[in-house]
């Protein structure tokens, strides 16, 4: 796998990127070793075809929103950079770090986290989830073994229970109140082990 | 037990014949008893009653003072009624019994078990499980070896009555007091609502360590009777660890599949669903037990491993039946251990030594905190979210010690463990100390640190929907990285649950059912259950309103406010019935209840519009004439009830020979339908649509596929229709 060093060298912005999202160098050689593989042709970035490729992920339910969200809207490619921005929404939060309000909120942050799941549900980035991205979320996640009606009462059923401002749409501050308690116990993967499926 | 309680009797029974059933001699003249005493006959089981009882009662009297209940936990009063009844045996110049440990480990154990097992919360305790293990089995060895070496120690040091004591003992009783238990634990740490991670934390610990606290014993025990170690059983005393707790789990989920798998089958015998539940959990129990591996194990193997198949299966009576015995039984055991403890400190015999008690007690503590700590700094380096000092001084102030203890120190031989009664002694006045002084400032201490609460939230469907998102979102991401974390595993493990074993274990198509379905259905019966609890119509409207952009959807109406819809207007039609009894009954056949109740609305319904229709006509409408036109109207109902009529306005009036009428009955039919009538709010929109031929909204919506009263809301929808 190289040095570190030199590995660390080839990577433009190593620096920024690290201050930026927080990963150690550790972690940034990692994602970058994840990146080259995946990035079969060595094109030095990857489209969706190249995520595709990932069988779990093919397999997973919202596994086309999860490649999605790599893509900003408009571009067919995701270079290493943005790969690591991304998934340094998924670091643990770091309790310890020094409350400074004038800087940016860290990327990790509960906040950025949440944000990120909502633009999941959110396709059309208007900033609510309408009834219908509801639906769709949970066509896609309860596959063909529920009936048309079982999906539209539950989808029924859950917007009336966040939706405080009545717009028939959850907003990101409803989405908020109803998830504050999920996040806290819900844990994220750790880039730290080095089992890779290369 | 043999306990003579002959005095309660005589209380009750005044001037009677004492009847000797054994001198049976008949040509001797005497005078017929018509009152006599046999009470050997019924001592078992009267005096084990008589005991249930009064522990029951003692537990009502608790809660009826709500200021000692607050400040003092249950287990200290028991104890205390327990020390009260063996002090009153005791100057009545009888023997109180002692805790028999046969009894304990069969019959009073195992329930308190079940039902942690069963009800144990899956999820937060898999997370945590690597942080449960490190307490439970190095906890545990750490205390035990550390308890008994330094009170050999002590021993060798003290000398004078405590020279005699060996090693062997020592670590032997060091393993015996080691153990945190998990009834004492459960009796407390319900009382306080910490939060779910100390609970799991805690509690889990407390019943994993019966494999160890099972080995240790056993082990030592055993070389106690032969007396001397060699290399070899050592190695062996690991070796059989292994044996015993895995040996215990495979027990436990054998009987478990069989019991998910029997359950499947039940859909017929609903009544005795309960029984497998429990017989299953105890043959496990006891079959761990035949090979001494451990049955606590065995005991919540069995009960996780069944009960996500077992509920998909059984009715929900059954399963509020289980829950329900299975609470009670818990409850009622572990009120009599802990009278028992009183009664059997009272029972002696006891060998009061400072020295060793003292000591006992400060290393219990110290070697606790230790280990606490110590473990602690080793896990934090692998946990996301790390224990903070507050958890770890809950955690290490949370290990109670109870009844295990005492009944595995009575189980010790006296010929081999010639200090038999000191350890005794001592393990009682350990097990006071903890659960008296340790269960009652652990509340107020846990106020004082501001440990976090347990939160009280009621599930949420959004709740369920974002965390089950959240999770594919983490495994995806997981994917992308190439990482094995905790989701993939999850993952994998979910998905060969659903692909193989559900498709055995779980009857017909409740296989296929997702997780979140059978979530949504359970939420929705329970909302149903409250607003019939708290009978209020108003609100019931009020929930169901929607904004008006969605007036397609207003028709949708789930199942379960159908439900909630019937069952109201129902209690306020029921009195109606017994006038229009003499009605004649329709030829449909539906359940009989149904069938009354929804005769009687449409009765009604008839009735008002035939009061309408009156409006109309210029004929006056003959009333007299109603039962025989409402029989008519019957009859020819039935011809087309497999028929779904999409225009209704041409329901066949069995007088034909009034056009008027006819073209009345529409108008009215029309009219009536449109005003809104107060009792039927909802369904007064349905039917206004059904005249209004609007053919679209006609179909019912069976929103839930819940396999209960399926068949009676086809009923109703044909019913309906027919208007």
């Amino acid at each position: 796998m190289g040095s570190t060093n030199s590995t660390l060298l080839k990577i433009p912005n190593v620096e920024e990127l690290m201050q930026e999202t927080g990963f150690s160098s550790v972690h940034i050689i990692r994602l970058y070793d994840r990146f080259k593989a995946l990035d079969k042709e060595g094109r030095g970035h990857l489209c969706p075809h190249d995520f595709g490729a990932i069988k779990e992920l093919a397999m997973n339910p919202i596994g086309d929103r999860i490649i999605g969200a790599f893509f900003s809207p408009g571009q067919e490619t995701v270079d290493f950079n943005t790969f690591v921005k991304i998934l340094a929404h998924f670091r643990p939060v770091d309790k310890d770090r020094p409350r400074d309000p004038n800087s940016p909120e860290p990327i990790n942050s509960r906040s950025n986290k949440l944000k990120f799941a909502f633009q999941l549900y959110d396709q059309d980035k208007d900033g609510k989830i309408s009834r219908d991205e509801l639906l769709k979320v949970l066509r896609d996640m309860l596959g063909m073994q529920v009936t048309e009606e079982q999906l539209e009462s539950i989808a029924d059923r859950t917007i009336q229970e966040a939706d405080l401002d009545r717009d028939d749409a959850i907003s990101f501050e409803e989405f908020r109140k109803v998830s504050a308690k999920i996040l806290h116990l819900k844990k994220a993967p750790v880039v730290m082990s080095a089992e890779y499926d290369c | 037990m043999r306990m003579r309680m002959k005095m309660l009797l005589l209380l009750f029974c005044c001037g009677v014949v004492f009847c000797d059933q054994n001198h049976s001699d008949p040509r001797v003249q005497r005078v017929f008893p018509v009152i006599s005493i046999n009470y050997d006959y019924v001592q078992m089981p009267f005096e084990v009653s008589l005991w249930i009882l009064l522990a029951s009662l003692m537990k009502l009297g608790f809660h009826l003072i709500p200021r000692l209940s607050g400040i003092v936990p249950e287990s200290c009063l028991l104890i205390v009624v327990g020390l009260l009844v063996g002090g009153l045996i005791r100057v009545l110049g009888e023997k109180p019994p002692v805790l028999d440990s046969q009894l304990f480990f069969l019959c009073l154990l195992p329930p308190i078990i079940l039902d942690a097992g069963y009800f144990l919360p899956i999820q937060p305790f898999s997370e945590n499980a690597g942080t449960i293990l490190m307490f439970a089995v190095v906890g545990t060895l750490w205390n035990a070896f550390f308890m008994g070496v330094v009170l050999y120690g002590v021993c060798r040091l003290d000398g004078g009555g405590l020279a005699s004591v060996d090693l062997l003992s020592c670590l032997l009783f060091g393993s015996i007091v080691s153990a945190v238990d998990p009834v004492a634990v459960l009796a407390v740490f319900e009382e306080i609502h910490i939060n779910e991670l100390l609970h799991i934390l805690v509690f889990g610990e407390s019943l994993l360590n019966d494999a160890v606290t099972v080995v240790l014993y056993h082990l030592f025990e055993e070389f106690a009777h032969v007396g001397e170690v060699s290399a070899v059983d050592v190695f062996l005393g690991v070796v059989c660890f292994f044996v015993v707790s895995l040996g215990g789990i495979m027990v436990g989920g054998v009987y478990g599949v069989l019991a998910a798998f029997t359950s499947r089958f039940t859909s017929h015998t609903r009544v005795i669903e309960p029984l497998f539940v429990f017989l299953y959990s105890y043959m496990a129990y006891l079959s761990a037990e035949v090979f001494h591996l451990s049955g606590i194990m065995a005991l919540i193997a069995c009960g996780v491993v069944m009960r996500p198949y077992v509920e998909a299966n059984i009715s929900h009576k059954s399963y509020t039946t289980i829950k329900y015995f299975l609470k009670m039984w818990s409850s009622v055991s572990e009120t009599l251990i802990f009278i028992f403890l009183g009664v059997s400190t009272v029972a002696g015999p006891h060998a009061w030594n400072w020295t060793f008690v003292t000591i006992t007690i400060v290393l219990c503590l110290l070697s606790r905190v230790l280990g606490v700590i110590g473990l602690t700094y080793i896990i934090n380096k692998y946990r996301m979210v790390k224990l903070s000092g507050k958890d770890q001084f809950i955690v290490a102030y949370g290990g109670l010690r109870g009844a295990i203890a005492f009944s595995l120190a009575f189980l010790l031989s006296g010929d081999d463990f010639a200090m038999k009664d000191m350890f005794l002694t001592a393990i009682i006045t350990v097990i006071f100390f903890t659960v008296f002084v340790q269960g009652m400032t652990i509340r107020p201490l846990v106020d004082l640190l501001a440990v976090k609460k347990k939160k009280q939230s009621k599930t949420s469907i959004n709740e369920e929907i974002h965390t089950q998102f959240l999770e594919l979102l983490l495994t995806g991401i997981e994917d992308v990285c190439g990482h094995y974390g905790h989701h993939h595993w999850r993952d994998k493990l979910n998905r060969f649950n659903k692909r193989y074993i559900k498709r055995c274990l779980i009857a017909g198509e409740r296989s296929q059912e997702p997780q979140l379905i059978s979530f949504y259905n359970k939420m929705e019966l329970e909302q149903a259950m409250m607003l019939l609890e708290s009978n209020s119509s108003a609100s019931l409207i009020a929930a169901s309103t929607v904004p008006q952009q969605r007036s397609r959807r207003t028709l949708n109406i789930s199942k379960e406010r159908e439900e909630e819809i019937r069952k109201i207007l129902r209690a306020n039609l029921q009195k109606t019935q017994q006038r229009l009894r003499s009605y004649s009954r329709h030829t449909l056949m539906p359940d009989a209840e149904e069938d009354d109740w929804s005769e009687t609305r449409l009765r009604k319904q008839r009735v008002e519009m035939e009061r309408r229709m009156s409006h109309f006509l210029t004929v006056p409408a003959n009333r007299s004439e109603s039962p025989a036109m409402r029989r008519g109207r019957f009859e020819s109902d039935s011809q087309v009830h497999t028929v779904r009529p999409r225009v209704l306005v041409s329901v066949p009036v069995p007088l034909p020979d009034d056009p008027e009428e006819a073209d009345g009955s529409t108008q009215s039919r029309n009219g009536g339908a449109q005003k809104p009538d107060g009792l039927q709010d909802s369904r007064g929109r349905k039917q206004s649509v059904k005249f209004a031929l609007d053919v679209e909204e006609q179909k019912l919506p069976r929103c839930l596929s819940d396999p209960g009263p399926n068949n009676l809301l086809e009923e109703e929808e044909l019913f309906y229709q027919k208007d």
